[in-house]
């Protein structure tokens, strides 16, 4: 829909294209950057009894715009030793990456992207853009630190990409679709039609579905958090053994990079959370443009429903990292191989056979 | 020539280019990151020849598994354990032989086929017509393969372990 809009404004399928591909970057993503830095910094600070940057605006809400002022006017320093074509390259490769998920979200039904029907599996494709462009920061700075972090951070991104995927499946094999948007279509209603709730169907065969959901989407939880490399799972950047991981040489800009692939990467994996098993971009509780007779009103809702459900599941990330300790790395491997994949590859059965029968 | 040419075209440039310096540079590395510029620029042919999910595959399976597993094997041989990576020019000969002869097979494939030209209407998806083909006709292909497949992990897992 904004899509055609954009098509009738500019007359040109190029223009609103590249209008459209820009629209979660400057709408979404750098004012959720914005929000999300004060809040990790509120909530660590309140779940620590402080009070958290108090000083810059009320309550400190402008704290995240004086350290992007700071971050810019930095001298962008490149290590003597790094191989500086790969050093500058990585910040990007790992922001293309982050960002490349965003195509496939359904922000609402009036805005997704590229409506691909392959939505789900793209999404978990690209995020190996991000491995490589770690792997790459990682080796460019010349640092024994970088490329442990990007080493440990390879290595957990690639074994917990396994239960991601085979959550997927088990959503795939119920639904028979990978499309983000059919998949929300489906969960339409109230908040009893929702994947985690066991989907649109009735009787029987929900409450069956209901414990296979819910096992699911911790397993789904628990390894995206992985593949974000946030604590629990946070051996990458471990400031207390490796400074502070692959970005550990890096200042400024390219610094500020990282810092918002991060975020980015934090919200797109809440949202294909939230979009699986959460209804996407469903409301709960009906919408209030049905009841007024207001039609334009829903797809603002809808938009304000998936950002309320994805920032939702950033901010317990947050209650996570700053509640539980670090993992170490063979109880990280074991916590992968041992118990979520055999569990999920179960969990998949189980599914299975419900929906055969 | 539309806007799709130009994105072939870039794709198309940006595929042999990377492969050629995969090939000419020095710096093995390098060699392995421009490998996934290649494998990029053939993942964006695909998906302009409609084959989404083709495409994506190539992205998990090169991108995400293949060359992350041999950034992983180059950097790790490279900087912690010391061991110096040969990167020259060896065995010209026999080499040239292997790939002309390659090449000559390439070449006469490419001219004994008979393009299928005609302007066809392109599927919106590929994804159900696949699905359907690996589960029906080409199912015990589909089951060896990954009967082979375990077959090699397990064998990777009992190399491990000794």
């Amino acid at each position: 829909m904004i899509y055609d809009f954009l098509l009738k404004l500019t007359g040109s399928e190029i223009a609103a294209g590249f209008i459209q591909s820009l629209l979660p970057l400057f709408v979404f993503i750098l004012p959720f950057a914005l929000f999300a830095v004060l809040l990790e910094r509120k909530v660590s600070a309140h779940m620590q009894d402080r009070l958290g940057p108090m000083r810059t605006g009320y309550h400190g809400i402008l704290q995240t715009v004086a350290d992007i002022i700071k971050l810019v006017q930095k001298e962008d320093i490149v290590p003597t030793n790094s191989d500086k074509p790969l050093f500058n390259i990585a910040p990007v490769l790992v922001f293309t990456g982050s960002y490349a998920a965003f195509a496939a979200i359904p922000f609402s039904s009036a805005f997704i992207g590229s409506n691909i029907d392959l939505g789900l599996f793209f999404i978990v494709a690209v995020s190996g853009l991000v491995v490589a462009g770690i792997l790459m920061a990682g080796w460019a700075s010349n640092n024994k630190y970088t490329l442990l972090g990007a080493m440990r951070s390879a290595a957990q991104v690639i074994s917990y990409e396994i239960p991601t995927m085979l959550v997927i499946l088990t959503i795939v094999m119920m639904t028979g679709t990978l499309n983000l948007t059919t998949l929300s279509e489906l969960q339409t209603g109230y908040f009893w039609n929702w994947m985690i709730l066991g989907g649109p169907v009735a009787g029987l065969v929900k409450l069956a579905f209901i414990p296979s959901m819910f096992i699911g989407f911790v397993i789904i939880y628990i390894s995206t958090l992985a593949e974000v490399n946030r604590t629990p799972f946070d051996i990458p950047e471990a400031e207390s053994e490796l400074v502070s991981g692959y970005h550990t040489e890096y200042s400024g800009m390219k610094f500020a990079m990282f810092f918002l692939a991060e975020y980015a990467n934090m919200f797109a994996v809440s949202a294909i959370v939230a979009a699986v098993f959460f209804g996407g971009y469903q409301s709960p509780i009906g919408y209030l443009g049905n009841t007024l007779d207001i039609l334009w009103l829903i797809p603002i809702e809808q938009f304000f429903w998936f950002t309320f459900k994805g920032v939702f599941f950033v901010f317990v990330q947050m209650w996570l990292r700053w509640t539980l300790p670090r993992l170490r790395v063979d109880q990280l491997m074991a916590l992968c191989w041992k118990y979520l994949i055999p569990i999920a590859f179960v969990n998949l059965l189980i599914v299975g056979l419900i929906t055969v029968l | 020539m539309n806007i799709y040419d130009i994105i072939f075209y870039i794709f198309a440039l940006a595929t042999v280019g990377s492969a050629f310096m995969v090939v000419t540079t020095r710096n093995i590395v390098h060699a392995a990151f421009y490998l996934l510029l290649t494998f990029f620029g053939v993942t964006g042919i695909y998906v302009l020849l409609t084959a989404d999910f083709v495409a994506i595959v190539q992205l998990v399976v090169y991108v995400g598994g293949i060359l992350i597993l041999l950034i992983f094997g180059v950097m790790l041989t490279n900087k912690i354990t010391n061991v110096q990576i040969k990167t020259g020019s060896l065995q010209l000969f026999p080499a040239a032989i292997g790939v002309g002869l390659f090449a000559g097979i390439l070449v006469s494939a490419l001219l004994n086929t008979e393009w299928k030209t005609a302007a066809g209407e392109a599927p919106k998806t590929t994804l159900n017509g696949l699905g359907f083909l690996l589960m029906n006709e080409y199912i015990i292909v589909f089951e060896v393969l990954g009967v082979l497949l375990l077959v090699a992990l397990v064998g990777a897992a009992s190399i491990a372990r000794k």
